[in-house]
């Protein structure tokens, strides 16, 4: 009664409702961001596919000239050179993973750690600088005539390497890619390797087993899912990263069989494109369109990629 | 049969042998996996030096971006990017913790699961998608600005941030979560006062990381704060930053603008490893008082 009369009952009442409806505000916010990126971005691309239809993905035209826009090559493009960035990181992260968990002391890995994730903290922008005004350069006078000497005469492996030595490309693309996501990978890779119970590894080392055995036969089926899960995930980064690739992938509207040709992937074609395009426009529909279908990529990607990470935590 | 013995203990040794030389060649690989990234990290610094210390005087910080052939300095772009990121923290924190209190204390697991998912998915988003997002939110609508910006860079920020609150409340020892119920306090207190307090060390690094991140970030700033060459202080007009000059001058053909661009990179990249750094070292301090 006394309570009452004080107002206390009021004040214990209005706080709560504020906090807790705030915090489901919070909650919420991200859920509608989400669902708000989907569907502006089809919403913005519908002009696009209606008039494509379904050509929008198969054809590599892209003309402005002739208003003729497709999302095929940089479809291509995209997902070539996020491939090779992750065939070519896969092993670089298992071998840094291994490396830092297995080989090393503690007391040195803990600081080759933070030095590698150091590199997946420099952003992008920067990066790809580096990639256009070292690598590229390295790629042409070194890397690509070495590659086309040594395929040339194989059939059709020549292909993937034929055309001129410029240095850009989508190989190089694949590279920088693969240079940017080996740390995230690794750090997926090194959180599963140390999940693997200790018993399991002991015992095979006590039944004479060697660290490359322990690795290869213990460690590694142990973890399966939780390293694809990171792999995935990397491959998901991968798919969407602009600048690095900007810089380096030499920006043509076609498709080649050649790794060493210019070529493009969706997002550079958006940051390029985009501030070339009228409000309205049937272009700038087509770059909404390209971004509806790479968010539609990368999101089924990253939901595999979680899945089996989530797996990998519930069987721990 | 002595000469069969002898011939299965060759095979034996054969084996044996085997199996450490694929061992140590596997040792091999491994450290020079390691090496490799080093020596890409090392080659990464060292360009960036190189090009971009010269450029990095008094001078450069304290004049503006000039047209080409006169000599400019990267005040604006700095101040830029200070505004932008600075407002995007203010958007961002608030929004980020509440959303980790959310999925940290939410009582209808289902949901939480679902959001949980979600921000995990939206961590790795494309950012220059992100930038189309605002593009067609705000600058369809506003036209570019500062604001718009940074209303980008906080919603690339804010699944990064929601989820480490949400693990470092989880963090925190539920013994410390009763006793604060065992006073009395309702659940608002316990969580504001005794667990976000308690889970302060690892929001302030998800904070610290985010920040490194956004300072980079390009994409998403060239759709809505497209920048400006000119001095710029209103968030609602478009605004200069780092990346962005970055891009413009890197892909010029004037070497002064280029070796701008250097400097310009360098200043980023000290800025984003200082506050690695200074997040680990933060992160390491923390550990060793528990």
């Amino acid at each position: 009664m006394l309570l009452k009369q004080s107002g206390y009952r009021k004040d214990k009442k209005i706080i709560p409702f504020l906090f807790t409806s705030s915090m489901w505000c919070g909650g919420a916010l991200i859920f509608l961001i989400f669902l708000g990126l989907i569907f502006e971005l089809f919403w913005q691309g519908k002009q696009a596919f209606s008039v494509f239809g379904f050509h929008f993905i198969t054809s590599t035209d892209w003309n402005p000239g002739e208003q003729q826009f497709s999302a095929g090559a940089a479809l291509i493009g995209t997902l070539v050179s996020s491939c090779i960035g992750v065939v070519l990181a896969l092993p670089l992260s298992f071998g840094c993973a291994y490396c830092l968990n297995e080989l090393m002391p503690q007391r040195f890995s803990k600081y080759i750690t933070a030095t590698i994730q150091l590199l997946a903290a420099i952003p992008s922008i920067i990066l790809g600088m580096w990639g256009f005004f070292i690598l590229v350069p390295l790629m042409s006078q070194y890397v690509q005539p070495f590659l086309q000497n040594l395929f040339g005469n194989v059939p059709y492996i020549e292909l993937l390497f034929s055309g001129g030595t410029y240095g850009i490309g989508i190989l190089t693309a694949g590279l920088i890619l693969a240079i940017m996501i080996t740390p995230f990978i690794t750090a997926i890779m090194q959180e599963s390797f140390s999940n693997t119970p200790v018993m399991l590894k002991e015992s095979a080392y006590s039944l004479g087993a060697t660290r490359w055995e322990v690795m290869h036969q213990v460690i590694v089926p142990w973890v399966q899912k939780g390293v694809v899960g990171g792999v995935v995930l990397g491959w998901g980064r991968a798919l969407g990263e602009t600048m690095a690739v900007t810089f380096v992938i030499g920006n043509a509207h076609h498709a080649s069989w050649s790794l060493f040709m210019p070529s493009n992937t969706i997002a550079s074609l958006i940051a390029l494109e985009f501030s070339e395009s009228a409000v309205g426009s049937l272009k700038m529909s087509s770059l909404m369109a390209l971004g509806a279908v790479l968010m539609v990529i990368s999101f089924v990607v990253l939901f595999c990629s979680q899945l089996l990470l989530k797996q990998v935590l519930k069987s721990r | 049969m002595a000469q069969d013995v002898k011939k299965l203990q060759g095979r034996k040794n054969n084996l044996i042998t085997w199996r450490f030389i694929k061992n140590r060649l596997m040792t091999v690989f491994a450290f020079g996996t390691i090496l490799v990234m080093l020596c890409i990290l090392i080659s990464v610094l060292i360009t960036l030096f190189v090009n971009g210390l010269s450029g990095l005087s008094f001078f450069t910080l304290t004049h503006m971006t000039a047209p080409q052939g006169l000599p400019g300095g990267l005040l604006n772009p700095i101040l830029g990017s200070i505004i932008q990121v600075g407002i995007a923290i203010i958007i961002v924190v608030p929004t980020g913790i509440l959303g980790g209190i959310f999925l940290a204390e939410c009582s209808n697991k289902k949901l939480s699961t679902i959001i949980r998912f979600i921000a995990d998915i939206m961590m790795s988003v494309p950012s220059i998608l992100i930038g189309l997002f605002v593009y067609i939110l705000l600058v369809m609508t506003m036209g570019y600005s500062a604001l718009a910006g940074s209303v980008a860079l906080a919603l690339l920020a804010l699944p990064v941030i929601a989820r480490t609150t949400e693990e470092s409340l989880n963090m925190v020892p539920s013994a410390i979560h009763e006793a604060g119920f065992a006073l009395g306090a309702p659940k608002w207190k316990v969580i504001l006062f005794i667990c976000l307090p308690a889970a302060k060390g690892g929001i302030i690094t998800g904070i610290l990381l985010s920040i490194s991140r956004m300072a980079g970030e390009t994409a998403p700033l060239l759709f809505t704060s497209l920048g400006n060459s000119d001095w710029s202080w209103n968030i609602l007009k478009p605004m200069a930053s780092l990346p962005l000059t970055i891009y413009q001058y890197a892909d010029s053909a004037d070497d002064t603008w280029i070796k701008l661009a250097w400097t310009a990179a360098l200043l980023i990249t000290l800025f984003v490893l200082c506050l690695n750094l200074i997040a680990r070292i933060y992160v390491d301090r923390h550990r060793k008082k528990d």
